[in-house]
């Protein structure tokens, strides 16, 4: 079967039919200054010449020690996750029309749904969503719907910039008033004093990452009961890893959290250059009708034998059209599989193993560059495998230097908190040797080293 | 057709009833229960809260579609049915006795211009046709 169904005989008769001469006309009405856009497209390759283009730039690439975080993170996945993954039975990126027709595909959605659940301590989740920071969008629009009226939500600045921007950049137009709360300069996490200024305000909800931005952990029971005292929301923002290791959403505060949501590479989805991966978002059972995408359910068929079904659709657009809870109506189908018969593989507690190593190199990483001169941790607490260090130089000179060692040393994040000059964030996880360690350390002195020779000289 | 003579209506298939201590009852007419199906689920305003005539204020949601509910005249709204959460199938059992929300008018005038029984079937016969 043709991908292009249409044939050139069929697209005439179909112009005939309405009276235009070319395609072209179709689009009239676009004015011509949008349609002029130039594509730079280099002629086709044949696929030997694909192949040999693709195997040199992965050359360019290098091969890197990496300890970047910042919202990807590298963990091993075990190499039957995607050898079953890519069967054909499950190889589609997408949702499936003609749903309950797919029963393989929503069972393991099902499956999806429990497991996360499990994770979180909430009581649903959905079918999964574009990516951990939409997902934070959505939760955010969710809230606000819940609380029919406040449209205040407090924002610390200790979740990811990047969490913050796409969150401002969706809700922005729709009359939602995003509050950066700042941190704590020797903690790293919310500043509860900023708290206070909103005592007596009303609050739609308030966002609490765990762990933050900086790999720290937030005082989630206090800022979750924070939230609840003043009829506010709160919505947690978790790594699915970390969570195998710390107490989930659902246990925090006295009346747990309201929503959470992450982003789900982590759990067996590589990091392909930046995507594709997914979002999750679970929440309490009083609040699923204003749960965005879709949502998988298991019932029983005519002859009482057990089936999954697409249940509560009437929050979604074929149903409710414009006043649908989201203009998401799919899910990321294939990561979501990765996910699934990743967590099935590694089970509860091997995650928590994974997550007890990545936390376990961390502190073992900070032991060792901690110890060079002028090397410090920026921030005071606890932490899980992401850790902000503050260096006696450049930031970006000293990642610079250790990129020519082959090594990602971390991110500067002089970029988007100007405060933190000379502060590097660090990501170690279960992927890494204390050999590599070593190297890190190793490599970082003998940089620094060079560059105060160079700076005395 | 069941359109009880004693109560008034909206265009948009709210049936209201004057009560004796000034509110108004609202619920959805036995010819919107039958047009949505079974319904599964009714979401009730906040209670408190005002409305303006016309404006959504609760939706009901059956097996194939979801509806807003539109307050038939601006008030604030003053009771709501909490049995409708545990048994939304109520409505389709007996759509008159089945109040969703009480509302306290801003404006009693506005009742005059809800409409009668005999105007409520023409628009259905109309709707119809």
């Amino acid at each position: 079967m043709p991908f292009i169904p249409h044939t050139e005989t069929d697209v005439r008769a179909m112009l005939e039919s309405i009276g235009v001469d070319s395609l072209e006309r179709l689009f009239d009405e676009i004015p011509p200054q949008l349609r002029q856009i130039a594509l730079d497209v280099p002629p086709a390759l044949s696929e030997m010449q694909v192949m040999r283009l693709m195997q040199q730039r992965a050359q360019a690439d290098g091969e890197w020690a990496s300890f970047l975080g910042g919202g990807a993170y590298e963990h091993h996945i075990p190499a039957a996750v995607w050898q079953i993954t890519t069967r054909g039975e499950f190889y589609s990126a997408y949702t499936p029309y003609q749903a309950e027709a797919s029963q393989g595909t929503l069972q393991v959605l099902f499956e999806y749904q429990t497991m996360m659940a499990s994770l979180t301590g909430l009581d649903v989740t959905n079918a999964s969503l574009y990516d951990g920071a939409s997902a934070l969008a959505e939760a955010v629009l969710m809230a606000v719907r819940l609380q029919r009226g406040p449209r205040r939500v407090l924002a610390p600045a200790s979740l990811s910039p990047v969490y913050r921007k796409v969150v401002r950049a969706i809700v922005s137009n729709q009359d939602i008033e995003l509050i950066e709360l700042p941190y704590a300069p020797d903690t790293g996490t919310t500043s509860l004093e900023s708290l206070a200024r909103w005592e007596g305000e009303q609050v739609a909800a308030l966002i609490i990452p765990q762990p933050n931005f900086f790999g720290m952990l937030e005082p989630v029971h206090h800022l979750t009961d924070w939230a609840h005292a003043r009829n506010a929301l709160a919505i947690g923002v978790i790594n699915p890893v970390a969570a195998a290791m710390l107490q989930p959403p659902g246990a925090w505060g006295t009346n747990g959290c309201d929503i959470a949501v992450g982003e789900g590479q982590p759990l067996g989805v590589p990091l392909a250059g930046g995507g594709p991966y997914f979002g999750f978002i679970a929440c309490k059972l009083a609040h699923v009708r204003q749960m965005p995408g879709r949502i998988v359910g298991q019932t029983a068929d005519a002859e009482g034998k057990r089936g999954f079904t697409l249940t509560l659709q009437a929050r979604e657009q074929h149903i409710r059209r414009s006043k649908a809870t989201s203009n998401i109506c799919t899910n990321q189908g294939l990561a979501v599989t990765a996910a699934t018969i990743y967590m099935a593989m590694v089970g509860p507690v091997g995650l928590r193993r994974v997550a007890q190593a990545c936390h376990a190199n961390l502190l073992a990483l900070l032991e060792r560059v901690t110890a060079l001169g002028g090397v410090q941790r920026r921030f005071a607490g606890p932490a899980f495998h992401e850790a902000v260090i503050s260096v006696p130089v450049a930031a970006q000179d000293l990642l610079q230097r250790m990129r020519e060692d082959r090594i990602l040393a971390g991110l500067d994040l002089g970029h988007d908190y100007p405060e933190l000059d000379n502060a590097v964030l660090l990501c170690v996880t279960e992927t890494k040797e204390l050999s590599d360690l070593d190297r890190y350390a190793q490599a970082m002195q003998s940089v620094l080293a060079q560059m105060q020779r160079a700076a005395a000289a | 057709m069941n359109v009880p003579p004693e109560l008034r209506y909206s265009e948009t298939h709210e049936w209201t009833r004057l009560e004796a201590d000034g509110t108004v009852s609202v619920g959805i007419t036995w010819h919107a229960q039958d047009r949505l199906g079974d319904l599964v689920y009714v979401e009730v305003p906040p209670l408190g809260k005002s409305f303006d005539k016309g404006q959504a204020c609760a939706v009901v949601e059956s097996v194939k579609a979801a509806s807003d509910i539109y307050a038939p005249v601006s008030g604030t709204i003053e009771a709501v049915n909490v049995d409708l959460a545990g048994s939304p199938e109520k409505v389709n059992d007996d759509a008159y006795a089945t109040w969703m929300f009480r509302m306290r008018p801003s404006d009693a005038t506005q009742l005059e211009s809800l409409l009668s029984a005999a105007e409520y079937e023409k628009l259905i016969a109309a709707e119809e046709h």
